[in-house]
């Protein structure tokens, strides 16, 4: 099958919305009202390909798929939408799936209008210079205001949207607009097949068949099996088995794959290591002569300890780990050793999000009862020797006499928040040590703040408070900005008077005494009374800052054993013998699991 | 004597004048109409089970509630007299009546009599009238002397009275004085529980687990401390003690001879079979309980298919459980548990399944071995939800 298809009917395209504005809702819509494959190829034998896929029964993640439109001018115009993470941790991740569309739909709640992730999302895409066209959503819900929200995506965002399609992608109401205006305003693609190859990766995933399988927009020259590929950051260089595109939820094999065109690449890639997103693929023995700009090296930016709760399960921990890397090349871990918690690892995670999603994975899919510790940040620790250290285990933070200063990441952030509760919030980035930039007001009735925060503030639960203290009306995004300098020392957890390393983290100096106490009242919560009497202390550089006590058990009997029945007994008394078995023993006392986790929860508000 | 196996029976009247605002047991109000249904039901469930009881000889009955002196007394009379028909009912058997001090009369007193109960249990719970009101409680401590100078008139010479401490607004002197009220009086027999808060009772939605009742106005009276709760305890013992009242289980206090037999077969792994809505059984080897849905209770047609559509969460009981229940049930006496018994029963000694739990026990002062016996310290006592669930099996084992 010659696959030559025409770049003028091609359109590849993204949608962004802020969250839950509908846009998965509205992709499923794109795929159900459009066609798998054009009217040429359903007479080529891709049928019998794809029967062969489907035996061996690998699916695709739903990063991109192919769909085929036949729009109202008789065309048959060829879709790839390609899909982008929908949360701040995976911002580059973003900006590489962007790079690789030629337009962008922009969703917008039509009840709820614009919200910060919806500006990031615009100027992420018009960065990348792409034609982003405003569709209006969920004109079903009773509180929508689409009038109200054209006018606005004009006077914010400055895009024309008199005539954006006003739909609702639950209903399917007017999605047949949508999909003309993305022949009509979406560009095609450009760029010269026969170019030396220039490829941009999105993404990749790991399959046990045929290794990784590249994601990659062509942006020039032609790719088919033979070619010998080369990636340009990495070095790696492997010769292409197989080239094609997505199916609904299916890999399907073509000839070829040139400039404009988006699809996939095997080539018995072994390590997702080699095939990292943003990087550039181009042929060996005809290189272009420099890379597609924009490629960066992903680094984790929050860490961890994780431990098995059943110090047993520690190789199936690693396993399983090892496994998720395979498809997560953003995943980091290392071996590390707590005497609280015994034998685990250090791992890193691109934002609190992602610490989550691995978590569960590793919980849920390889059963795996864990122990997570506090997540912090990387600090830079620049020793009075001239030496630097970067810090991701509060453990190994240098004598305090060794270190001449350290320094913490500092990220900008845009808050959008409606005008009530600028005040809560200015407060909140306040309690946050955050450096106020601006303010702009959009339309009178919202505000966009725009603050300087260090990192290890906003990690662990200030979206829930900021979400809490605006009613749930406050959007939130974030970028690093850098290293700053600052006053961080070292606050440990003593528990019956031993230290319980698992429990130490960094902290602003100024906080140190604030977040002690909270952190002692929290496990005085979670700390269960035992025989004796248990003292729990936060202490700085061996000084101790705060203090509770959890007092000895001192009643606790069962009530009257009515009529016979004592199945309630029974249950209580396995109810008690199950929380003893969740916990951690440190020296003589028992600590719940979820303690380890509880300095993520002092927020009082 | 013959040789049968002893059988206690329980049988339950699930009605009650009026819900008590912390009760979550089976009870409800019922029109008269629908008690005399449930009681025309009863007797047949009695009738039926009977059939499986021919090799047992009952040695005690309990009739509890709810309220069983709700009922008109002939019911009472007619459950008696359709147990003693169908079931062999020891002469000395030990029979007891839960009774509200409020719908107590002479009539109905002289009718138990007249059907051989011979032990009453008086729902006093406090002898103080404001906390009997915040309690829910349709009696006052006055009505209550009324209730206990007939029950002695009837010629009850087992009295067993129910007193609770924990309540909410109690303060210890409350406390004592209520001890030394209900210790005047001499009943044979006295339970004093700690009020649990539980889920499901109007209770739970005013105290939750905090214990606070609210502040301002319409706030509910706070329950004591857990110290002051601890110390009432503590006064319990010492004063009934001192009273000549023997603590022979965790909670029940009585003078010598006259320990309610019945309970003591809870502890000790006695068969018994629940007669009624909701009611549960040990028995035959398994534990199960009784349909507690009184509509689907009333349509149950016991002729016709038996017993098995009444009988619900039937568990077998297997090595394991009864060496746990042995155990987490015979602690709660006293006199605690026998290595002896244990080693008659299962083929090995106590130590040989739970000997470094023992020794942890003893070791931090919450048991004590005495001869061939072990038993909960005083501190074992007051913190035995802690200590029992130690006795707990793993599955694998």
């Amino acid at each position: 099958m010659a696959a030559t298809i025409d770049q003028s009917k091609i359109r590849n395209f993204c949608i962004i919305a802020h969250i839950d504005h509908g846009k998965s809702t509205l992709a499923d819509r794109i795929i159900e009202k459009t066609g798998l494959l054009t009217s040429r190829e359903m007479q080529a034998q891709v049928l019998d390909n794809m029967e062969l896929e489907r035996e061996r029964g690998i699916t695709i993640k739903a990063q991109a798929v192919r769909t085929v439109y036949k729009a109202k001018d008789g065309e048959e115009y060829i879709f790839n939408l390609i899909d982008t993470p929908g949360h701040v941790d995976f911002n580059y991740e973003v900006s590489r799936s962007l790079a690789a569309c030629d337009g962008a739909i922009l969703v917008v709640d039509a009840a709820q209008g614009i919200e910060a992730q919806t500006l990031a999302n615009v100027y992420l895409a018009l960065d990348h210079d792409l034609d982003v066209f405003p569709v209006i959503n969920k004109i079903d819900l009773p509180s929508a205001d689409p009038d109200h929200v054209a006018a606005e995506i004009e006077d914010v965002i400055g895009i024309e949207a008199e005539d954006a399609p006003r739909i609702s992608a639950k209903t399917g109401q007017n999605v047949d607009d949508v999909l003309e205006a993305i022949v009509h305003k979406i560009p095609a693609p450009t760029g010269d097949p026969d170019a030396p190859l220039k490829a941009l990766i999105f993404d990749s995933v790991y399959d046990s068949y045929r290794g990784v399988i590249v994601f990659c927009r062509i942006k020039e020259g032609t790719v088919k099996k033979g070619t010998v590929i080369k990636m340009m950051a990495t070095g790696a260089e492997e010769e292409v088995v197989e080239v094609g595109y997505f199916g609904a939820g299916q890999f399907i094999p073509c000839e070829e794959l040139s400039a404009g065109m988006v699809g996939y690449i095997t080539a018995s890639i072994k390590n997702l290591k080699e095939t990292m997103v943003g990087d550039t693929i181009t042929d060996k023995n005809n290189p272009c002569s420099e890379p597609l700009p924009g490629y960066k090296k992903v680094t984790p930016m929050v860490y961890c300890g994780m431990y098995p709760a059943d110090s047993a399960k520690y190789p199936d921990l690693r396993d399983a780990l090892e496994k998720l890397q395979l498809n997560d090349a953003s995943l980091y871990f290392e071996p590390e050793t707590s005497l609280a918690l015994g034998f685990g690892f250090r791992c890193g995670f691109l934002g609190l999000l992602h610490l989550d999603i691995i978590e569960e994975r590793l919980e849920r899919e390889y059963n795996l009862d864990l122990v997570t510790t506090a997540p912090g940040v990387i600090y830079r620790v620049h020793k009075t020797n001239g030496e630097m250290i970067e810090l991701t285990n509060p453990s190994n933070l240098p004598d305090p006499s060794e270190i001449e200063y350290m320094e913490e990441p500092i990220v900008s952030a845009e808050i959008m928040v409606t005008s009530e509760y600028v005040g809560a919030i200015m407060q909140l980035c306040q309690e946050r040590r955050g450096v106020y930039l601006g303010m702009e007001y959009i339309e009178g009735t919202r505000a966009l703040l725009k603050y300087d925060l260090p990192l290890n503030e906003i990690i662990y639960d200030f979206f829930d408070a900021l979400k809490s203290r605006s009613r749930g009306y406050a959007s939130f995004d974030y970028e690093l900005k850098g290293y700053q300098r600052s006053d961080l020392v070292k606050l440990d957890i003593l528990v019956n008077r031993e230290e319980v390393d698992a429990l130490s983290f960094i902290v602003f100096a100024g906080s140190a005494y604030e977040r002690g106490r909270k952190m002692c009242e929290k496990l005085k919560e979670e700390i269960p009374r035992h025989l004796f009497e248990i003292p729990i202390q936060a202490a700085v550089g061996g000084k101790i800052i705060a203090r509770e006590t959890v007092k000895a058990m001192r009643k606790d009997v069962l009530a009257k054993c009515y009529g016979g029945d004592i199945s309630r007994k029974r249950k209580l008394l396995e109810k008690q013998k199950e929380g003893k078995k969740r916990m951690r023993q440190i020296g003589n006392v028992e600590i719940p699991q979820k303690a380890f986790m509880s300095v993520l929860k002092l927020d009082d508000e | 004597m013959n040789n049968k196996k002893p059988l206690e029976l329980y049988v339950h009247i699930p009605f009650c004048a009026r819900k008590c605002l912390y009760c979550d047991f089976l009870s409800f109000r019922a029109l008269a109409k629908v008690q005399e249904e449930y009681v025309r039901q009863l007797l047949e469930e009695i009738q039926a089970a009977s059939l499986t009881a021919a090799e047992r000889r009952v040695s005690t009955i309990f009739i509890g509630g709810g309220t069983p002196s709700i009922l008109e007394p002939v019911m009472i009379r007619a459950i008696m007299e359709t147990i003693r028909m169908y079931f062999e009912v020891a002469p000395d058997a030990e029979i007891t009546i839960e009774a509200n001090p409020g719908t107590l009369t002479a009539q109905k007193l002289d009718i138990y009599r007249g059907c051989g109960i011979n032990r009453i249990s008086l729902g006093l719970q406090s002898a103080d009238n404001g906390e009997l009101k915040a309690l829910g409680r349709i009696h006052t401590f006055e009505e209550f002397l009324k209730s206990f100078e007939r029950a002695r008139q009837a010629g009850f010479w087992s009295v067993n009275v129910d007193l609770m401490s924990a309540l909410p607004g109690q303060t210890l002197e409350s406390w004592k004085n209520t001890l030394k009220k209900v210790a005047m009086l001499k009943p044979e027999h006295i339970s004093a529980y700690s009020l649990i808060i539980e889920q499901n009772t109007p209770f739970w939605e005013r105290y939750g687990q905090d214990g606070c009742g609210g502040s301002g106005p319409g706030s509910w009276p706070p329950l004591p401390d857990e110290e002051t709760e601890r110390k009432m305890y503590q006064v319990t013992k010492e004063f009934l003690e001192e009273q000549g009242y023997i603590r022979y289980e965790i909670s029940n206090y009585a003078k010598p001879g006259f320990e309610c037999r019945h309970n003591i077969g809870y502890w000790t792994g006695a068969e018994y079979l629940g007669l009624g809505l909701g009611s549960s059984s040990c028995y035959k080897g398994s534990r199960f309980s009784n349909e507690t849905d009184l509509e689907t209770y009333l349509q149950l047609d016991f002729m016709k298919d038996g017993l098995v559509k009444l009988y619900q969460n039937v568990q077998a009981q297997t090595r394991n459980s009864r060496m746990e229940e042995f155990m987490f049930l015979g602690l709660r006496m006293t006199k605690g548990v026998s290595d002896i018994d244990f080693t008659a029963q299962f083929g090995v000694k106590i130590r040989s399944v739970y000997g470094e739990k023992i020794d942890r026990l003893i070791a931090n002062g919450l048991m004590r071995e005495e001869g061939s016996r072990f038993m909960l310290t005083d501190w074992g006592i007051d913190i035995s939800n802690y200590v029992l669930s130690e006795f707990l099996l793993d599955e694998e084992n």
